[in-house]
């Protein structure tokens, strides 16, 4: 066992720990710290798969602005603990096995298809999640999208101050 | 080396936690971190199958750049997500305003 897979092992340890606490946890902002640890792990599995780029990205955006954003919405709702509104048990009960059954069918489905189960995934090697590859076909073959994505940003913020504003 | 295999399974594992935490959970804000969360799953498969067949290709030429797409979809996809969160969040406050409550099943008649 070389340390790169100590490394997948204990960075899928911790982003499915923290997915699980996330879930059960009765408290939104304790629930949200998870999540930015599931975010943290889910970089690292993104650094060790050399998408340098995606992980820088994926903790500036996701750890650094929506879970903010995030943040400010609890606390200025002042949720709590005590009254978190709770579903019944069998409602629950029937979310976690229906839940469950698309993960077992899935992984049943994965162990018995052969050619799968030969494929190995290049880890280390390769230039193509580096800043250079991704920013020349970025903006040379998918200028479009990327200033469509400006608009579409325009518009979701445009979109939060009307939805947001106080009074109509 | 690493097989897709366990790649599939990590990602299909918090794609499933998340739509547990969707079915199970009624604070309309952990609902919506469960979908960030099945997003973040999902971003993690592309990458891997990114990497995938850039492996496949590179053993023959090493100066292939297979797979830079995906890794632009998931920015593609990261782009979305900040997108929906502020008008999500956007949408819960109000329905906060209004109902003082963040309870899904408060919501079940789409009026107040």
């Amino acid at each position: 066992m070389n340390i790169t897979q100590i490394l997948f092992w204990s960075l899928s340890a911790l982003a499915i720990i923290g997915a699980l606490m996330m879930v059960s946890n009765k408290n939104p902002i304790y629930s949200m710290l998870w999540l930015i640890v599931v975010f943290f792990a889910i970089s690292g599995h993104y650094i060790l798969l050399n998408a340098q780029f995606l992980a820088v990205v994926n903790i500036i955006v996701y750890a650094g602005a929506i879970m903010v954003l995030f943040l400010f919405v609890i606390m200025l709702m002042n949720l709590n603990a005590d009254n978190e509104p709770q579903k019944n048990k069998w409602l629950k009960f029937a979310g976690v096995i229906s839940g469950g059954s698309l993960l077992l069918i899935v992984v049943a489905a994965l162990r018995q298809s052969q050619e799968m189960a030969a494929q190995q995934v290049n880890l280390t090697g390769g230039k193509i999640g580096l800043i250079h590859n991704l920013g020349q076909v970025l903006f040379r073959d998918y200028v479009l999208p990327f200033e469509i994505s400006s608009i579409l940003f325009l518009s979701a913020m445009v979109g939060a101050v009307v939805i947001g504003k106080k009074g109509d | 080396m690493m097989p897709i295999n366990y790649y599939i399974m990590l990602a299909m594992a918090l794609f499933s936690i998340g739509i547990i935490g969707v079915l199970t959970r009624r604070n309309a804000i952990i609902i919506f971190m469960c979908i960030e969360l099945m997003l973040n799953a999902v971003n993690l498969l592309l990458v891997a199958f990114s990497k995938l067949h850039y492996g496949r290709v590179a053993a023959f030429s090493p100066e292939a750049t297979t797979g830079t797409e995906a890794q632009l979809f998931v920015f593609f996809i990261m782009v979305v997500a900040a997108a929906e969160v502020s008008v999500g969040l956007a949408i819960i406050v109000m329905m906060y305003r209004n109902i003082h409550s963040v309870d899904v099943n408060f919501l079940n008649r789409l009026k107040h």
